[in-house]
């Protein structure tokens, strides 16, 4: 009786309905299914070779990738010849000659993305006062798991996508837009220093696919949590054998247990 | 621990034994030396179960800062490189922050336990203070670990519970000392990680020791078991290899898997996204929480106006542990012949559950929508007043004033009367 009036109370405390926490915004965020979602989900390698493309020809303006390196790019399904010669398309400072010149060199796989701006003065004075944020992590810090409420969850990706396809020309009519701000139903307050970036074929796709801000939203999102979690798949990977191997283990060792007990179930006694 | 009766047939481990009686030691400790009750249920199972999260903890931190560098500069930097270039980096790195958080889920069931079946009663207090000392050690160790990457939630949440410890200004300039002396500056910085860094490697190998202390006090009067009463004929037990060994390798092998799926499948799910941003003492976050297994006692914090009393209330949650075994007067230790004993337990279970729930909302979100609304911190106030209502009022009066059940005269009866009734 007690114990059903315990459970009572905790089913009761449990299912008193709390008002939303984040109910103040009147947009909600749309959700995407992806190709690496779940335990067996592994990244879609067009995609990211997609994403990596928008990120190149239109976010590496202003946003770097400090983390991540150019031999990493063979996770996205590229060839290390292919890889040298991507880094070598870029340029690197290597030290000064003998007449006290700065020197250059060609990018090498082991070379990191460079940053478009050399500091965070000279970034936030090319935009505006504000500063564009390293894509390394963005992928994963702007996400909001919920482990008792899954449904609530924010994914990194659906955020990106969110930010980069929710752009209004205009403020709803009554919002004042501070100034150089824009208008996103996404950002937290709804209004961002960036510009709406991406616009209808900002990329000719290497692949023949059709460049729709939507397309390139959730290539460049795709990218964007690869470069955030990198080993995904090696994780996913291990996780799956670990599993396996340690259930069977698990039920062998429940018989193990039940064999090892049989004698003292039937009442033998120790002295 | 003690003499178990060991003899070795073996001449040469007899030679050793003779010099050394470590072989002995183990035997008494963990093999069939030790005698436990035949009753203990899956509840018991944490105990061990700890004992290995810790020495999990212990081989993947040794092993991370091999990879770390405890410098405001480099260690966020450090902490990606560990993810994305060392080999098996990320397993290494996600074993450790999920273990810290699974260890503590262990160690929250395994007091629960003990305090549903009353193994903190006598003649077990000391080997209660000795958990408790632990769990206090893990506290400090799991805040000082949460710093180290050096994120935003690292930093601030740093600077937020430090600056709990500057409540404590009894004389002028008292408050600020102790700040100075915790951060080894003037605010949260390179100083601060650096100590912090030291004194979490530092503080899993004084846990280790009070384990040991915890295990000698156990093995005295040896372990409490779910009917609470003495274990007395030689019925009543059985050696601990290979019954135990058995019970616990099968409920290792089952957490495990467990584990793994929050390792390889959920092993954000615990952390803090912001702790992906490098910390900036400049941008302060919307919303500062500590790790989950604070949020109750972050509750207690906040329900308190002033500041002074909301610490003192906070560090009296825990501290309170060690006065229970005389706050409960029962001469029965289980709860399963207490009903009331029990009922006011899971309610002050489901109450603390609900404080660390409070513990991740802003004071003045609205929770229910009733009359003007009532707000995360009035809930809090209420939540807060019941937590310790139960150990000033609610444990003392019942344990002395309620109708208990029969108790069994011993556990090989209660174990042959169950038979029966099966």
């Amino acid at each position: 009786m007690i114990k059903n009036i315990s459970l009572m109370v905790m089913i009761v405390m449990g299912g008193v309905s709390f008002a939303n926490a984040s109910g103040d915004s009147a947009y909600t965020l749309k959700k995407h299914e992806w190709p690496h979602d779940g335990p067996f989900g592994m990244f879609d390698k067009a995609a990211l070779q997609r994403g990596l493309q928008v990120y190149k020809e239109v976010c590496s303006g202003c946003h770097s990738l400090d983390m991540v390196a150019f031999r990493e790019l063979t996770a996205l399904g590229y060839s290390t010849d292919e890889v040298k010669a991507f880094a070598g398309e870029y340029e690197f400072a290597a030290g000064l000659d003998d007449d006290g010149e700065e020197k250059f060199r060609k990018g090498l796989p082991q070379d990191y993305f460079p940053a478009p701006f050399a500091s965070e003065e000279e970034a936030r004075d090319s935009n505006n006062g504000a500063l564009p944020p390293d894509f390394s992590l963005l992928g994963k810090s702007r996400e909001h798991l919920s482990m008792f409420t899954p449904w609530n969850s924010i994914y990194g990706e659906d955020y990106i996508v969110g930010i980069l396809t929710t752009y209004h020309e205009e403020a709803p009519h009554g919002v004042e837009l501070a100034e150089g701000m824009y208008f996103n139903e996404t950002f937290v307050g709804n209004q961002i220093a960036m510009a709406a970036p991406l616009f209808e074929d900002s990329v000719e796709y290497a692949d023949g696919t059709s460049a729709s801000v939507e397309q390139m939203a959730k290539d460049v999102a795709t990218f964007m949590y690869w470069a955030a979690e990198p080993k995904m798949e090696a994780r996913k990977k291990m996780g799956l054998k670990v599993i396996i191997f340690m259930s069977i283990l698990t039920i062998m060792l429940y018989f193990v247990n039940k064999s090892v007990w049989k004698n003292v179930k039937n009442g033998k006694e120790f002295d | 621990m003690g003499s178990s009766g060991y003899e070795p047939k073996n001449k040469a481990v007899k030679w050793f034994e003779d010099q050394l009686p470590i072989l002995g030691l183990i035997h008494g400790t963990l093999g069939a030396g030790y005698k436990a009750p035949r009753n203990l249920n899956y509840w018991w199972n944490f105990g061990s179960l700890a004992g290995f999260m810790l020495v999990v903890q212990i081989i993947t931190g040794i092993i991370l800062v091999m990879h770390y560098t405890p410098h405001v500069d480099m260690a966020f930097r450090a902490v990606e490189h560990i993810m994305r270039d060392v080999n098996y980096g990320w397993l290494l790195r996600y074993t450790h922050s999920n273990g810290a958080s699974m260890f503590f889920v262990i160690v929250y069931i395994h007091i629960l336990r003990g305090m549903y079946f009353g193994s903190y009663k006598s003649p077990r207090e000391v080997l209660w203070f000795l958990g408790l000392v632990i769990y206090l050690l893990m506290m400090a160790t799991g805040f000082m670990g949460y710093v180290l990457p050096w994120g935003q939630m690292s930093f601030w949440g740093a600077t937020v519970i430090t600056n709990l410890f500057g409540a404590f200004d009894f004389y002028d300039g008292m408050g600020e000392s102790i700040l100075h002396l915790l951060w080894g500056g003037f605010s949260v910085d390179n100083p601060t990680l650096q100590r912090f860094f030291s004194l979490h490697y530092l503080l899993p190998f004084v846990i280790v020791g009070v384990v040991i202390l915890h295990i000698w006090a156990l093995h005295l009067p040896g372990s409490n078991n779910p009917l609470g009463i003495d274990a007395k004929g030689p019925g009543d037990k059985i050696p601990f290899h290979p019954y135990y060994v058995a019970k616990d390798a099968f409920g290792l092998s089952f957490f495990i898997v467990i584990f793994a799926v929050f390792i390889f499948y959920l092993p954000n799910i615990m952390g803090h996204p912001d702790n992906y941003i490098e910390a900036n003492p400049m941008v302060t976050p919307s919303h500062i929480v500590p790790e989950w297994y604070y949020l109750p006692f972050y509750t207690i914090l906040k329900a308190v106006p002033d500041k002074l009393l909301g610490v003192v209330a906070m560090f009296g949650s825990i501290l309170i542990f060690f006065v229970l075994p005389w706050l409960d007067g029962s001469k029965i230790r289980s709860a399963k012949f207490r009903p009331t004993t029990a009922f006011f337990f899971w309610l002050f279970l489901a109450n603390t559950i609900f404080l660390g729930y409070l513990g991740t909302k802003l004071p003045d979100e609205i929770m229910i929508n009733m009359g003007g609304g009532i707000d995360a911190l009035t809930l809090g106030r209420i939540s807060s007043v019941f937590y310790f209502a139960y150990f000033i009022v609610i444990v003392p009066m019942v344990s002395r004033f309620e109708t208990t059940k029969p108790v069994p005269t011993s556990i090989a009866q209660a174990v042959l009367d169950a038979k029966k009734g099966a």
